[in-house]
């Protein structure tokens, strides 16, 4: 039996007629609707971050005073040609720079057969259990995880222990720029991992059966099939590889020895301890630079494309 | 294979593009900046800015919390707990490592977010001048009377007889050594510059520590006439900076954090090095082989004072923290535990009760010879006490620490 009802109360005539005249004009104006989504999360963003920013990288064209470290509002590039003509911090931005791309080539590498492994080997469960081994140490505070690399790497400690009991003698990595690369590479794999294993997912079997029929064995086949498909993948994890390794200062600073100041360091020791805020707004300006390239060149790679 | 995008904004897009424009705009044009203060940077002729801001007149009641910046080893539960419980103030610690953190955490926490600073000699003057310090009544603080008169009014917390904190305690910066690997103490700084030593020496990550390598060729080079290791002309800053950086292949790391040094001595990665009193009491508490000495070249040392911030936020808290730690027994503990020497007079006697014959060790009871071989850190600036403007203020020190040294 037909139990329903059209339960539609009776609307006050006002109330019925401001909402839908709201509604019907929203309807009629899709880019209104648009606008009105977009402005909230939109206005955090502008205001909230990018303001803040334009705020403190205006300060690199200014100058503190060096008694009181006040800042004094006296426009000059003098920052930029202090970084630029100085040997040193040429070299801490070289320094920087390669230890972050020997960094996202180490990870690529290693990603790869794991992705690959996870996305197109694995039963569902072990991709499972992959997923969660790879994501745990995530959960792990980032000082945590670097302290425990420092006792792996001390005098005396967890490495040096192993390599004695298989009869080797002591390496000494503490406190030097190895230190610092496999941290780096240890930190950010799971960063790495993701997308790869996102984009081999992606990749149809059928492309790689068709292959396979005209004739190309493994080797050839990963070289001109899979790896042109998992590109953007890889370059999408390479952009987080890259620019968390361009800004860190925390690892560099725990594990790191006399010749392991990076981009960071400067801007942590300029900013909280000489208060030198436009020099360290100057010095920030370069790794944002660096990576305005790199994004460029990454999204000419088909990065940000989804396929 | 390129791919070609025609690249439409839509309407949406636009609008919310010219917004962004409009308020990223606006943001930078209206930046606050601090006040701009004139390029002279002697402090002859500049005036604290704070220095006619009334001081309390009496303490009343408490407001319940107290933010302090300090440093490490300073808050110790053995006698924070006491005062949380007499006072009711609930102590908040912020730890900072260098004197410039603590500079830059007042200027920047200074707009009412920290209270007080345990700040020494060489971030003093530049809080002081930079205004993010305000003028104490010091006779709301009982225990000042029994200071030794060195330490009621110094140069680097009083200004024209007007209060900025009250002092607090003061030590060397030391040479610390391993006694497996130095059965006898070294009797000079020298073996911190001893290629022997080389990847096994440490010592803090700090501009100041050229001060160190100055007294170190005061003693050494006397040719280049250093008489105050804060004063250096260009020469003698550029001969104690081109030691330093030939000691660099010697170390292994430089500490940025107290915890740092305990760890490289504790697990080998070094055997000497220069450190703090309390980097010596901890490894000592942990039955570490650790010696402390001061070389016979003297030492660089601190005095600190619990500086009052202009902009605390709970004033009373604060007068209470300042009586509390003044007090003989306190200063006692703290003395102990720190391994440093009190200001308080009475204090002497409270340490050998608590630890017999530890107000010699910590020279609480030192003749003044022993305060005139330490050299305590001060803010190099460009006037020299001559009055000449010859001397590398402290700008030039940190950038030739940076690009120079390290």
């Amino acid at each position: 039996m037909a139990v329903t009802e059209a339960a539609a109360p009776a609307k006050p005539a006002t109330q019925d007629g401001v909402w839908s005249r709201v509604s019907a004009a929203l309807w009629r104006r899709p880019w209104a609707r648009a606008t009105l989504l977009l402005t909230p999360p939109l206005a955090w963003f502008l205001l909230i971050y990018l303001a803040a920013l334009v705020v403190l990288l205006i300060t690199a064209f200014w100058q503190i005073n060096p008694f009181t470290t006040n800042i004094e509002r006296v426009w000059s590039l003098t920052n930029f040609q202090t970084i630029f003509s100085s040997p040193a911090y040429r070299q801490i931005i070289l320094r920087t720079v390669v230890i972050a791309a020997a960094v996202t080539v180490t990870d690529a590498v290693v990603a790869f057969p794991f992705a690959y492994y996870m996305a197109r080997v694995a039963s569902p469960r072990t991709r499972t259990a992959l997923f969660v081994a790879i994501l745990l140490p995530l959960w792990a505070s980032y000082l945590a995880k670097v302290y425990s690399w420092l006792l792996i790497f001390t005098h005396g400690g967890l490495l040096d222990w192993s390599l004695g009991k298989i009869g080797l003698s002591q390496v000494h990595l503490i406190y030097t720029n190895w230190a610092v690369y496999t941290v780096f590479c240890y930190l950010w794999l799971p960063f790495m991992i993701i997308p790869v294993y996102a984009a081999l997912e992606r990749i149809p079997s059928s492309q790689i059966e068709a292959s396979q029929d005209l004739g190309a064995r493994t080797w050839r086949t990963t070289r001109l099939v899979l790896l042109p498909l998992a590109l953007p993948g890889i370059v999408a994890g390479s952009i987080f590889t890259f620019s968390l390794t361009l800004g860190d200062y925390i690892t560099p600073l725990l594990v790191g020895g006399t010749s392991a100041t990076f981009i960071g360091n400067i801007i942590y020791t300029n900013i909280g301890i000489a208060n030198n805020v436009p020099f360290a707004a100057a010095m920030a300006c370069i790794p944002i630079a660096i990576m305005a390239v790199y994004l460029l060149a990454a999204r000419a790679l088909g990065a940000f494309e989804a396929v | 294979m390129m791919r070609t995008r025609a690249r439409t904004f839509s309407r949406p897009m636009m609008i919310t593009l010219g917004l962004a424009v409009a308020s990223v705009v606006a943001a930078g044009c209206s930046s606050s900046s601090n006040s701009t203060q004139a390029s002279g940077t002697s402090p002859a002729g500049q005036t604290v800015p704070t220095a006619h801001l009334p001081v309390l007149q009496k303490i009343g009641k408490g407001e319940g919390q107290l933010n302090l910046i300090a440093w490490a080893g300073y808050l110790n539960p053995l006698w924070v707990k006491p005062f949380q419980q007499q006072t009711g103030c609930q102590v908040n610690a912020k730890y900072a490592n260098t004197s410039d953190e603590m500079v830059s955490l007042m200027k920047n926490g200074g707009g009412g977010q920290y209270d007080m600073v345990s700040s020494s000699g060489d971030a003093d003057l530049r809080i002081l001048y930079a205004g993010d310090a305000r003028p104490v009544n010091i006779n709301l603080i009982p225990s000042w009377k029994q200071f030794f008169p060195a330490f009621q009014s110094p140069p680097f917390n009083t200004i024209d007889g007007v209060h900025y904190g009250v002092s607090l305690q003061w030590g060397p910066n030391v040479l610390m050594y391993n006694k497996k690997d130095f059965p006898a103490a070294p009797p000079s700084w020298s073996v911190i510059y001893d290629p022997k030593y080389k990847g096994k020496v440490t010592v803090p990550d700090n501009p100041i520590q050229i001060a160190d390598a100055a007294l170190y060729l005061q003693k050494h080079k006397p040719s280049l006439g250093i008489t105050d290791p804060y004063e250096l002309t260009q020469p003698q800053f550029q001969a104690a900076v081109t030691l330093l950086a030939s000691q660099r292949p010697l170390i292994e790391k430089y500490w940025a954090l107290a915890s740092q040094e305990i760890f490289d001595f504790k697990n080998g990665n070094a055997i000497v090095g220069a450190g703090w009193p309390y980097q010596v009491s901890t490894l000592r508490a942990d039955k570490f082989p650790i010696g402390d000495a001061i070389p016979s070249e003297g030492a660089t040392g601190w005095a600190d004072t619990w500086m009052l911030a202009a902009k605390a936020p709970h004033i009373n808290c604060a007068y209470m923290w300042m009586k509390y730690i003044s007090t003989p027994k306190v200063q006692a503990e703290q003395a102990i535990n720190y391994g440093e020497t009190p200001d308080n007079k009475l204090a002497c006697g409270y340490m050998n009760q608590m630890q017999a014959g530890s107000c010699a060790l910590y020279h609480a009871n030192a003749p003044l010879a022993y305060f005139h071989a330490i050299k305590l850190w001060k803010t190099p600036i460009a006037t020299c006490d001559n009055g000449k403007p010859d001397c590398v203020p402290y700008a030039q020190w940190v950038s030739a620490w940076n690009t120079q040294v390290k």
